[in-house]
Protein backbone atom coordinates (compact mmCIF):
# COMPACT_ATOMS: atom_id res chain seq x y z
CA UNK A 1 0.00 0.00 0.00
CA UNK A 2 2.82 2.00 1.06
CA UNK A 3 4.59 1.47 -2.57
CA UNK A 4 1.46 2.20 -4.46
CA UNK A 5 1.56 5.84 -2.43
CA UNK A 6 4.62 6.32 -3.08
CA UNK A 7 4.42 5.84 -6.61
CA UNK A 8 0.76 7.98 -6.70
CA UNK A 9 2.36 10.60 -5.08
CA UNK A 10 5.75 10.62 -7.34
CA UNK A 11 3.45 11.14 -10.22
CA UNK A 12 1.60 13.62 -8.74
CA UNK A 13 4.74 15.65 -7.65
CA UNK A 14 5.61 14.74 -11.25
CA UNK A 15 2.44 16.12 -12.64
CA UNK A 16 3.03 19.29 -10.19
CA UNK A 17 6.53 19.98 -11.40
CA UNK A 18 6.12 19.68 -15.66
CA UNK A 19 2.55 21.99 -15.11
CA UNK A 20 4.78 25.17 -14.78
CA UNK A 21 7.43 23.77 -17.17
CA UNK A 22 5.01 23.60 -19.87
CA UNK A 23 3.31 26.71 -19.06
CA UNK A 24 6.82 28.36 -20.38
CA UNK A 25 6.38 26.64 -23.64
CA UNK A 26 5.41 29.18 -26.10
CA UNK A 27 2.85 29.34 -28.68
CA UNK A 28 1.70 31.38 -31.75
CA UNK A 29 3.43 34.20 -32.61
CA UNK A 30 6.16 34.10 -29.66
CA UNK A 31 6.57 30.53 -31.01
CA UNK A 32 7.15 31.86 -34.25
CA UNK A 33 9.45 35.25 -33.10
CA UNK A 34 11.75 32.69 -30.84
CA UNK A 35 12.34 29.41 -33.25
CA UNK A 36 12.78 32.09 -35.91
CA UNK A 37 15.03 34.95 -34.29
CA UNK A 38 13.08 37.54 -36.38
CA UNK A 39 10.06 39.39 -35.97
CA UNK A 40 8.11 41.24 -38.85
CA UNK A 41 6.83 44.49 -38.86
CA UNK A 42 4.34 45.33 -41.43
CA UNK A 43 4.61 49.68 -42.25
CA UNK A 44 3.10 52.09 -43.97
CA UNK A 45 4.97 54.68 -46.15
CA UNK A 46 3.13 57.22 -46.70
CA UNK A 47 1.43 58.06 -43.17
CA UNK A 48 3.33 60.58 -41.67
CA UNK A 49 4.18 60.70 -38.75
CA UNK A 50 3.09 57.46 -38.03
CA UNK A 51 4.09 55.22 -40.45
CA UNK A 52 6.39 56.33 -42.90
CA UNK A 53 9.98 56.52 -45.37
CA UNK A 54 11.92 59.20 -43.93
CA UNK A 55 14.73 61.14 -46.10
CA UNK A 56 17.13 58.29 -44.99
CA UNK A 57 14.87 55.48 -46.54
CA UNK A 58 14.20 54.22 -43.45
CA UNK A 59 10.82 53.61 -42.03
CA UNK A 60 9.88 55.55 -39.03
CA UNK A 61 7.39 57.00 -37.37
CA UNK A 62 4.99 57.44 -33.87
CA UNK A 63 3.70 53.88 -34.26
CA UNK A 64 6.98 52.63 -35.07
CA UNK A 65 8.91 53.64 -32.43
CA UNK A 66 6.02 52.00 -30.44
CA UNK A 67 6.97 48.91 -31.96
CA UNK A 68 10.04 48.82 -31.62
CA UNK A 69 9.29 49.32 -27.50
CA UNK A 70 7.36 46.18 -28.15
CA UNK A 71 10.18 43.95 -29.87
CA UNK A 72 12.69 45.20 -26.78
CA UNK A 73 9.96 43.70 -24.59
CA UNK A 74 9.06 40.58 -26.48
CA UNK A 75 13.29 39.98 -26.82
CA UNK A 76 12.89 40.19 -22.93
CA UNK A 77 10.29 37.66 -22.68
CA UNK A 78 11.28 34.99 -24.94
CA UNK A 79 15.38 35.89 -23.28
CA UNK A 80 16.73 36.75 -26.64
CA UNK A 81 20.45 38.43 -26.90
CA UNK A 82 19.50 39.41 -30.87
CA UNK A 83 16.33 39.65 -32.70
CA UNK A 84 16.47 40.60 -36.05
CA UNK A 85 13.78 42.94 -36.85
CA UNK A 86 12.43 42.44 -40.49
CA UNK A 87 10.27 45.57 -41.74
CA UNK A 88 7.81 45.18 -44.72
CA UNK A 89 6.30 47.65 -46.52
CA UNK A 90 2.06 46.98 -46.66
CA UNK A 91 -0.65 48.68 -48.71
CA UNK A 92 -4.51 48.33 -47.62
CA UNK A 93 -4.75 45.46 -49.69
CA UNK A 94 -1.76 43.32 -48.51
CA UNK A 95 -2.01 44.43 -44.78
CA UNK A 96 -4.27 41.56 -43.53
CA UNK A 97 -3.49 38.56 -45.67
CA UNK A 98 0.39 39.31 -45.29
CA UNK A 99 -0.50 39.80 -41.30
CA UNK A 100 -2.28 36.14 -41.31
CA UNK A 101 0.12 33.87 -43.46
CA UNK A 102 3.05 35.29 -41.03
CA UNK A 103 4.74 37.37 -43.13
CA UNK A 104 4.54 40.61 -40.71
CA UNK A 105 3.66 39.84 -36.61
CA UNK A 106 2.33 43.63 -35.99
CA UNK A 107 1.35 46.29 -38.35
CA UNK A 108 2.65 49.73 -37.24
CA UNK A 109 0.57 52.31 -38.92
CA UNK A 110 -2.64 53.97 -39.10
CA UNK A 111 -5.06 51.32 -38.38
CA UNK A 112 -8.60 52.27 -36.80
CA UNK A 113 -9.86 49.42 -34.75
CA UNK A 114 -13.04 48.70 -35.08
CA UNK A 115 -15.75 45.64 -34.05
CA UNK A 116 -15.83 44.49 -37.84
CA UNK A 117 -12.51 44.16 -38.45
CA UNK A 118 -11.89 42.11 -34.84
CA UNK A 119 -13.48 39.75 -36.62
CA UNK A 120 -10.25 38.80 -38.60
CA UNK A 121 -7.68 40.37 -36.45
CA UNK A 122 -6.85 41.79 -33.46
CA UNK A 123 -5.78 44.86 -31.81
CA UNK A 124 -3.13 46.31 -28.69
CA UNK A 125 -4.21 49.27 -26.55
CA UNK A 126 -4.98 52.32 -28.25
CA UNK A 127 -1.95 54.77 -29.33
CA UNK A 128 -3.71 57.41 -30.51
CA UNK A 129 -7.33 59.03 -31.22
CA UNK A 130 -8.57 61.25 -34.11
CA UNK A 131 -11.28 61.22 -36.10
CA UNK A 132 -12.95 62.63 -39.87
CA UNK A 133 -13.05 66.41 -40.70
CA UNK A 134 -12.81 68.06 -43.53
CA UNK A 135 -9.31 69.92 -45.01
CA UNK A 136 -10.25 72.67 -47.48
CA UNK A 137 -8.69 75.80 -48.59
CA UNK A 138 -9.01 78.87 -47.35
CA UNK A 139 -11.93 81.48 -48.16
CA UNK A 140 -13.97 77.92 -49.82
CA UNK A 141 -16.83 78.92 -47.44
CA UNK A 142 -16.80 75.48 -45.87
CA UNK A 143 -16.99 75.67 -42.18
CA UNK A 144 -18.75 72.01 -41.23
CA UNK A 145 -20.20 69.09 -42.70
CA UNK A 146 -23.27 70.98 -43.87
CA UNK A 147 -21.56 73.29 -46.10
CA UNK A 148 -20.44 70.51 -48.58
CA UNK A 149 -24.15 70.24 -49.99
CA UNK A 150 -23.79 69.69 -53.40
CA UNK A 151 -19.65 70.54 -53.46
CA UNK A 152 -17.39 67.87 -55.11
CA UNK A 153 -15.18 66.11 -52.33
CA UNK A 154 -12.42 63.76 -52.40
CA UNK A 155 -12.08 60.90 -49.62
CA UNK A 156 -10.37 57.95 -50.43
CA UNK A 157 -11.33 54.79 -51.30
CA UNK A 158 -12.05 51.66 -49.05
CA UNK A 159 -11.23 54.20 -45.86
CA UNK A 160 -13.47 53.93 -42.58
CA UNK A 161 -13.49 58.08 -43.89
CA UNK A 162 -15.64 57.40 -46.42
CA UNK A 163 -17.96 54.91 -45.31
CA UNK A 164 -18.66 57.72 -42.32
CA UNK A 165 -19.02 60.85 -44.64
CA UNK A 166 -21.16 58.83 -47.27
CA UNK A 167 -23.57 57.71 -44.54
CA UNK A 168 -23.45 61.11 -43.29
CA UNK A 169 -24.23 62.31 -46.66
CA UNK A 170 -27.14 60.38 -47.19
CA UNK A 171 -28.53 61.08 -43.52
CA UNK A 172 -28.07 64.89 -44.37
CA UNK A 173 -29.23 64.97 -47.99
CA UNK A 174 -26.39 67.30 -48.84
CA UNK A 175 -25.45 65.91 -52.29
CA UNK A 176 -22.26 66.36 -52.41
CA UNK A 177 -20.16 64.82 -55.59
CA UNK A 178 -17.62 62.13 -54.73
CA UNK A 179 -14.22 61.59 -55.78
CA UNK A 180 -12.67 58.73 -54.82
CA UNK A 181 -9.86 58.64 -54.74
CA UNK A 182 -6.99 56.22 -54.53
CA UNK A 183 -4.58 57.35 -51.25
CA UNK A 184 -3.24 60.35 -49.44
CA UNK A 185 -1.03 61.88 -52.08
CA UNK A 186 -3.89 61.89 -54.83
CA UNK A 187 -6.18 63.00 -52.58
CA UNK A 188 -4.54 65.73 -52.03
CA UNK A 189 -3.16 66.70 -55.43
CA UNK A 190 -7.00 66.58 -56.30
CA UNK A 191 -7.42 69.55 -53.86
CA UNK A 192 -4.23 71.37 -54.47
CA UNK A 193 -5.28 71.49 -58.44
CA UNK A 194 -8.78 72.76 -57.72
CA UNK A 195 -10.53 69.35 -58.74
CA UNK A 196 -12.37 69.43 -55.24
CA UNK A 197 -13.55 71.78 -52.95
CA UNK A 198 -12.63 69.53 -49.64
CA UNK A 199 -10.72 66.28 -48.89
CA UNK A 200 -12.20 64.18 -46.06
CA UNK A 201 -9.62 62.28 -43.90
CA UNK A 202 -8.45 61.41 -40.57
CA UNK A 203 -7.22 65.14 -38.59
CA UNK A 204 -4.52 64.02 -38.06
CA UNK A 205 -3.76 63.03 -41.60
CA UNK A 206 -4.98 66.42 -42.91
CA UNK A 207 -2.74 68.41 -40.32
CA UNK A 208 0.33 65.74 -41.96
CA UNK A 209 -0.39 66.95 -45.52
CA UNK A 210 -0.55 70.47 -44.75
CA UNK A 211 2.61 70.59 -43.16
CA UNK A 212 3.94 68.60 -46.29
CA UNK A 213 2.36 71.16 -48.51
CA UNK A 214 4.61 74.30 -50.38
CA UNK A 215 1.88 76.73 -49.50
CA UNK A 216 0.84 75.27 -45.64
CA UNK A 217 -1.37 78.76 -44.93
CA UNK A 218 -3.47 78.38 -47.60
CA UNK A 219 -4.92 75.62 -46.05
CA UNK A 220 -7.19 75.24 -43.05
CA UNK A 221 -9.01 71.90 -41.27
CA UNK A 222 -12.57 72.63 -40.69
CA UNK A 223 -15.42 71.44 -38.72
CA UNK A 224 -16.35 69.09 -36.03
CA UNK A 225 -14.86 65.90 -35.64
CA UNK A 226 -17.78 63.14 -37.10
CA UNK A 227 -16.29 59.77 -36.18
CA UNK A 228 -14.28 58.27 -33.51
CA UNK A 229 -10.87 56.70 -35.06
CA UNK A 230 -8.91 54.75 -32.42
CA UNK A 231 -5.47 53.71 -34.12
CA UNK A 232 -4.06 50.71 -32.54
CA UNK A 233 -0.78 48.21 -33.87
CA UNK A 234 -2.78 45.45 -35.62
CA UNK A 235 -1.97 41.68 -34.39
CA UNK A 236 -3.43 38.09 -35.43
CA UNK A 237 -6.30 37.07 -33.60
CA UNK A 238 -6.42 34.18 -30.65
CA UNK A 239 -3.13 34.65 -29.70
CA UNK A 240 -3.27 36.25 -26.14
CA UNK A 241 0.43 35.40 -24.77
CA UNK A 242 1.34 37.89 -27.91
CA UNK A 243 -0.63 40.46 -27.34
CA UNK A 244 -0.25 40.95 -23.54
CA UNK A 245 3.40 41.20 -24.22
CA UNK A 246 2.43 44.24 -26.29
CA UNK A 247 0.05 45.62 -24.22
CA UNK A 248 2.12 45.44 -21.38
CA UNK A 249 5.10 47.73 -22.37
CA UNK A 250 2.31 49.71 -23.59
CA UNK A 251 0.87 50.07 -20.21
CA UNK A 252 4.39 50.63 -19.07
CA UNK A 253 4.96 53.52 -21.29
CA UNK A 254 1.78 55.18 -20.50
CA UNK A 255 2.10 54.30 -16.90
CA UNK A 256 5.52 55.64 -16.49
CA UNK A 257 4.63 58.75 -18.47
CA UNK A 258 7.40 58.05 -21.40
CA UNK A 259 4.67 58.26 -23.89
CA UNK A 260 4.80 61.98 -23.88
CA UNK A 261 8.83 62.12 -24.68
CA UNK A 262 7.96 59.47 -28.05
CA UNK A 263 4.60 61.55 -28.89
CA UNK A 264 5.85 64.59 -28.84
CA UNK A 265 9.05 63.66 -30.97
CA UNK A 266 6.74 62.78 -33.54
CA UNK A 267 3.58 64.44 -33.32
CA UNK A 268 5.02 68.20 -32.99
CA UNK A 269 5.97 67.84 -36.70
CA UNK A 270 2.62 68.13 -37.56
CA UNK A 271 1.83 70.82 -34.21
CA UNK A 272 -0.59 68.15 -32.59
CA UNK A 273 -1.12 68.54 -28.97
CA UNK A 274 -1.93 65.85 -27.00
CA UNK A 275 -5.79 66.16 -26.62
CA UNK A 276 -7.27 65.90 -23.06
CA UNK A 277 -9.33 62.88 -24.28
CA UNK A 278 -5.82 61.46 -24.93
CA UNK A 279 -4.65 62.06 -21.68
CA UNK A 280 -7.04 59.98 -20.29
CA UNK A 281 -7.26 57.40 -23.04
CA UNK A 282 -3.71 56.83 -21.98
CA UNK A 283 -4.36 57.12 -18.50
CA UNK A 284 -7.31 54.29 -18.43
CA UNK A 285 -4.80 51.97 -20.23
CA UNK A 286 -2.12 52.45 -17.82
CA UNK A 287 -2.76 49.23 -16.25
CA UNK A 288 -1.15 48.17 -12.70
CA UNK A 289 1.76 45.28 -12.91
CA UNK B 1 -3.50 31.07 -42.80
CA UNK B 2 -4.85 28.42 -40.08
CA UNK B 3 -6.57 31.96 -38.55
CA UNK B 4 -8.15 33.37 -41.32
CA UNK B 5 -12.10 33.54 -40.52
CA UNK B 6 -13.57 32.35 -43.77
CA UNK B 7 -16.90 34.48 -44.39
CA UNK B 8 -17.89 33.70 -48.50
CA UNK B 9 -21.17 34.86 -47.71
CA UNK B 10 -19.77 38.73 -47.42
CA UNK B 11 -19.96 38.35 -50.83
CA UNK B 12 -23.75 38.11 -51.34
CA UNK B 13 -24.33 40.62 -48.07
CA UNK B 14 -26.07 43.87 -48.66
CA UNK B 15 -24.89 46.73 -49.47
CA UNK B 16 -21.36 44.71 -50.53
CA UNK B 17 -23.15 42.56 -53.18
CA UNK B 18 -24.68 45.74 -54.94
CA UNK B 19 -21.02 47.62 -55.11
CA UNK B 20 -19.37 44.46 -56.37
CA UNK B 21 -22.52 44.81 -58.86
CA UNK B 22 -21.91 48.11 -59.50
CA UNK B 23 -18.47 47.65 -60.09
CA UNK B 24 -18.43 44.97 -62.50
CA UNK B 25 -20.55 47.32 -64.63
CA UNK B 26 -18.42 50.28 -64.70
CA UNK B 27 -15.54 48.07 -65.51
CA UNK B 28 -17.69 46.80 -68.79
CA UNK B 29 -18.49 50.22 -69.55
CA UNK B 30 -14.66 51.42 -69.28
CA UNK B 31 -13.48 48.72 -71.07
CA UNK B 32 -16.02 48.78 -74.26
CA UNK B 33 -16.06 52.75 -74.42
CA UNK B 34 -12.19 52.40 -74.75
CA UNK B 35 -12.77 49.87 -77.33
CA UNK B 36 -14.62 52.15 -79.55
CA UNK B 37 -11.96 54.62 -79.66
CA UNK B 38 -9.21 52.13 -79.99
CA UNK B 39 -10.63 50.08 -82.94
CA UNK B 40 -11.64 53.38 -84.10
CA UNK B 41 -8.58 55.35 -83.46
CA UNK B 42 -6.31 52.13 -83.98
CA UNK B 43 -7.87 51.47 -87.61
CA UNK B 44 -6.86 55.07 -88.49
CA UNK B 45 -3.03 54.68 -87.71
CA UNK B 46 -2.35 51.33 -88.87
CA UNK B 47 -3.52 52.76 -92.89
CA UNK B 48 -1.92 55.77 -91.83
CA UNK B 49 1.62 53.79 -91.00
CA UNK B 50 1.71 52.14 -94.93
CA UNK B 51 0.90 55.57 -96.37
CA UNK B 52 3.94 57.15 -98.46
CA UNK B 53 3.67 60.43 -97.27
CA UNK B 54 6.80 60.89 -94.99
CA UNK B 55 4.73 63.66 -93.16
CA UNK B 56 2.15 61.12 -91.89
CA UNK B 57 4.52 58.03 -91.55
CA UNK B 58 6.35 60.82 -89.05
CA UNK B 59 3.12 62.05 -87.07
CA UNK B 60 1.43 58.03 -86.90
CA UNK B 61 4.98 57.24 -85.71
CA UNK B 62 5.68 59.21 -83.05
CA UNK B 63 2.10 58.66 -82.12
CA UNK B 64 2.69 54.62 -81.59
CA UNK B 65 6.21 55.50 -80.21
CA UNK B 66 5.02 57.34 -77.41
CA UNK B 67 1.67 55.58 -76.85
CA UNK B 68 3.68 52.34 -76.83
CA UNK B 69 6.69 53.28 -74.48
CA UNK B 70 4.73 54.99 -71.85
CA UNK B 71 3.13 52.96 -68.91
CA UNK B 72 -0.65 53.03 -69.30
CA UNK B 73 -0.64 54.08 -65.66
CA UNK B 74 1.79 57.15 -66.16
CA UNK B 75 -0.39 58.42 -69.17
CA UNK B 76 -3.87 58.16 -67.35
CA UNK B 77 -2.14 60.17 -64.55
CA UNK B 78 -0.76 62.28 -67.21
CA UNK B 79 -4.46 62.69 -69.12
CA UNK B 80 -6.05 63.28 -65.26
CA UNK B 81 -3.78 65.41 -63.64
CA UNK B 82 -1.42 67.39 -65.79
CA UNK B 83 -3.40 67.95 -69.04
CA UNK B 84 -5.88 69.91 -67.14
CA UNK B 85 -3.03 72.29 -66.07
CA UNK B 86 -1.34 72.72 -69.33
CA UNK B 87 -4.68 74.10 -71.21
CA UNK B 88 -6.17 77.61 -70.81
CA UNK B 89 -7.74 77.82 -67.35
CA UNK B 90 -11.42 77.98 -68.63
CA UNK B 91 -10.71 74.30 -70.39
CA UNK B 92 -8.85 73.32 -67.62
CA UNK B 93 -11.22 74.15 -65.37
CA UNK B 94 -13.88 72.45 -67.45
CA UNK B 95 -12.34 69.27 -67.54
CA UNK B 96 -11.71 69.23 -63.68
CA UNK B 97 -15.23 70.88 -62.52
CA UNK B 98 -17.83 70.55 -65.12
CA UNK B 99 -17.29 67.24 -67.00
CA UNK B 100 -19.48 64.81 -65.64
CA UNK B 101 -17.78 61.30 -64.84
CA UNK B 102 -14.04 63.25 -65.88
CA UNK B 103 -12.71 60.58 -64.09
CA UNK B 104 -14.63 58.04 -66.15
CA UNK B 105 -13.94 59.77 -69.66
CA UNK B 106 -10.16 59.91 -68.65
CA UNK B 107 -9.77 56.68 -67.81
CA UNK B 108 -11.89 56.02 -71.62
CA UNK B 109 -9.64 58.16 -73.47
CA UNK B 110 -6.51 56.78 -71.93
CA UNK B 111 -6.94 53.05 -72.29
CA UNK B 112 -8.35 54.42 -75.78
CA UNK B 113 -5.49 55.75 -77.11
CA UNK B 114 -3.06 53.33 -75.22
CA UNK B 115 -4.85 50.50 -77.07
CA UNK B 116 -5.37 52.18 -80.26
CA UNK B 117 -1.06 52.35 -80.64
CA UNK B 118 -1.26 48.49 -80.24
CA UNK B 119 -4.20 48.14 -82.62
CA UNK B 120 -2.74 50.38 -85.50
CA UNK B 121 0.50 47.96 -85.53
CA UNK B 122 -1.98 45.32 -85.83
CA UNK B 123 -3.72 46.57 -88.48
CA UNK B 124 -0.69 47.58 -90.47
CA UNK B 125 1.08 43.98 -90.10
CA UNK B 126 -2.18 43.01 -91.40
CA UNK B 127 -1.89 45.12 -94.20
CA UNK B 128 1.61 44.35 -94.90
CA UNK B 129 1.52 41.13 -94.81
CA UNK B 130 -0.95 41.27 -97.75
CA UNK B 131 1.23 40.23 -101.33
CA UNK B 132 2.47 43.60 -102.92
CA UNK B 133 0.65 41.97 -106.14
CA UNK B 134 -2.44 42.88 -104.70
CA UNK B 135 -1.88 46.58 -104.83
CA UNK B 136 -0.58 46.11 -107.80
CA UNK B 137 -3.17 44.51 -109.43
CA UNK B 138 -5.67 46.90 -107.78
CA UNK B 139 -4.10 49.82 -109.51
CA UNK B 140 -3.47 48.03 -113.23
CA UNK B 141 -7.18 47.60 -112.83
CA UNK B 142 -7.54 51.28 -112.37
CA UNK B 143 -8.51 51.84 -109.11
CA UNK B 144 -7.19 54.71 -107.55
CA UNK B 145 -5.21 54.31 -104.34
CA UNK B 146 -7.92 54.92 -101.83
CA UNK B 147 -10.12 52.71 -103.56
CA UNK B 148 -7.74 49.91 -103.62
CA UNK B 149 -7.42 50.50 -99.47
CA UNK B 150 -10.74 50.49 -99.32
CA UNK B 151 -11.81 47.45 -101.34
CA UNK B 152 -8.88 45.41 -100.80
CA UNK B 153 -6.63 46.08 -98.27
CA UNK B 154 -8.43 46.94 -95.49
CA UNK B 155 -11.08 44.27 -95.38
CA UNK B 156 -8.57 42.07 -95.96
CA UNK B 157 -5.75 43.58 -93.80
CA UNK B 158 -8.10 43.90 -91.08
CA UNK B 159 -9.86 40.17 -91.24
CA UNK B 160 -6.21 38.55 -90.80
CA UNK B 161 -5.36 40.98 -87.52
CA UNK B 162 -8.38 39.15 -86.37
CA UNK B 163 -6.78 36.72 -83.26
CA UNK B 164 -4.36 39.64 -82.39
CA UNK B 165 -7.29 41.54 -81.15
CA UNK B 166 -8.85 39.43 -79.19
CA UNK B 167 -5.76 39.88 -77.20
CA UNK B 168 -6.17 43.53 -76.97
CA UNK B 169 -10.01 43.14 -76.44
CA UNK B 170 -8.99 40.85 -73.41
CA UNK B 171 -6.14 43.56 -72.62
CA UNK B 172 -8.29 46.85 -72.71
CA UNK B 173 -10.46 44.91 -69.82
CA UNK B 174 -7.29 43.69 -67.52
CA UNK B 175 -5.67 47.24 -67.80
CA UNK B 176 -9.05 48.76 -66.96
CA UNK B 177 -8.41 48.41 -63.75
CA UNK B 178 -5.83 50.80 -63.96
CA UNK B 179 -8.79 53.40 -63.45
CA UNK B 180 -8.67 52.66 -59.51
CA UNK B 181 -6.07 55.02 -59.70
CA UNK B 182 -8.37 58.30 -60.92
CA UNK B 183 -11.07 57.00 -58.80
CA UNK B 184 -13.34 55.10 -61.22
CA UNK B 185 -14.95 53.02 -58.73
CA UNK B 186 -14.74 49.41 -60.93
CA UNK B 187 -14.56 46.06 -60.26
CA UNK B 188 -10.77 45.95 -58.68
CA UNK B 189 -11.50 49.31 -56.71
CA UNK B 190 -14.84 47.72 -55.28
CA UNK B 191 -13.24 45.12 -54.13
CA UNK B 192 -10.44 46.41 -52.38
CA UNK B 193 -13.00 48.50 -50.79
CA UNK B 194 -14.97 45.82 -49.51
CA UNK B 195 -12.32 44.06 -48.53
CA UNK B 196 -11.02 47.76 -46.25
CA UNK B 197 -14.51 47.44 -44.58
CA UNK B 198 -14.85 43.56 -43.81
CA UNK B 199 -10.89 42.50 -43.94
CA UNK B 200 -12.46 39.64 -45.35
CA UNK B 201 -9.72 40.28 -48.82
CA UNK B 202 -9.18 36.73 -49.56
CA UNK B 203 -13.08 36.08 -50.94
CA UNK B 204 -13.12 38.91 -52.35
CA UNK B 205 -10.03 39.22 -54.66
CA UNK B 206 -11.20 34.79 -55.12
CA UNK B 207 -14.38 36.44 -56.78
CA UNK B 208 -12.78 39.43 -58.86
CA UNK B 209 -10.73 36.96 -60.09
CA UNK B 210 -13.34 34.37 -61.17
CA UNK B 211 -15.52 37.36 -62.51
CA UNK B 212 -12.88 38.92 -64.70
CA UNK B 213 -11.98 35.40 -65.88
CA UNK B 214 -15.28 35.15 -66.68
CA UNK B 215 -15.55 38.58 -68.50
CA UNK B 216 -12.19 37.79 -70.82
CA UNK B 217 -13.62 34.29 -71.36
CA UNK B 218 -16.76 35.59 -72.67
CA UNK B 219 -14.69 38.15 -74.95
CA UNK B 220 -13.04 34.85 -76.37
CA UNK B 221 -15.81 33.27 -77.47
CA UNK B 222 -17.37 36.48 -78.85
CA UNK B 223 -13.79 36.89 -80.93
CA UNK B 224 -14.18 33.40 -82.05
CA UNK B 225 -17.33 33.72 -83.37
CA UNK B 226 -16.21 36.74 -85.57
CA UNK B 227 -13.07 35.26 -86.31
CA UNK B 228 -15.24 31.85 -87.92
CA UNK B 229 -17.20 34.57 -89.92
CA UNK B 230 -14.23 36.62 -90.94
CA UNK B 231 -12.03 33.63 -91.86
CA UNK B 232 -10.53 34.79 -95.55
CA UNK B 233 -10.58 30.88 -97.69
CA UNK B 234 -6.72 30.51 -98.64
CA UNK B 235 -5.30 32.51 -95.89
CA UNK B 236 -2.61 31.85 -93.56
CA UNK B 237 -5.24 32.07 -90.84
CA UNK B 238 -7.53 29.85 -92.25
CA UNK B 239 -5.23 27.00 -92.43
CA UNK B 240 -4.60 27.76 -89.10
CA UNK B 241 -8.54 27.80 -87.61
CA UNK B 242 -9.89 25.94 -90.93
CA UNK B 243 -11.71 22.53 -90.31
Amino acid sequence: MRKYFCIVAGALLAVALAGPAAAQEHYGTLKKIKEGGTVGIGHNEDSPPFSFIGKDGKPQGYTMDLCLKIVDGIKAELKMDKLEVRYVPLIATTRIPLLLNGTVDMVCGTTTNNLTRQRQVDFLATTFITGNRILTKKGSGIKDVEDLKGKRVTVNQGTSNEKIIKELDAKLKLGIRFLDTKDQPQGWLALETGRSDAHVTDEVVAFGLISKSKNPEQYEVVGRLFSYDPYSIVVRRDDSAFRLVGNKVLADLFRSGNINAIYDKWLSQINMPMTDMLKIVFQAQALPE
Amino acid sequence: MERYSWNWAILVTEPYVYWILSGIVWTILVALAGWVIALALGSVVGVARTLRQPVVRAIVGAYVETFRNVPLLVQIFLWYFVLPELLPAAAGQWLKRDLPHAEFWTAVVSLGTYTACRIGEQVRAGIEAIAKGQTHAGLATGLTLPQVYRHILVPVGFRMTVPALTSEFINIFKNSALALTIGVLELTSRTRQVAEYTYQAIELFTAATVVYALITLIVTFAMRVVERRARLPGMIQSARTGP
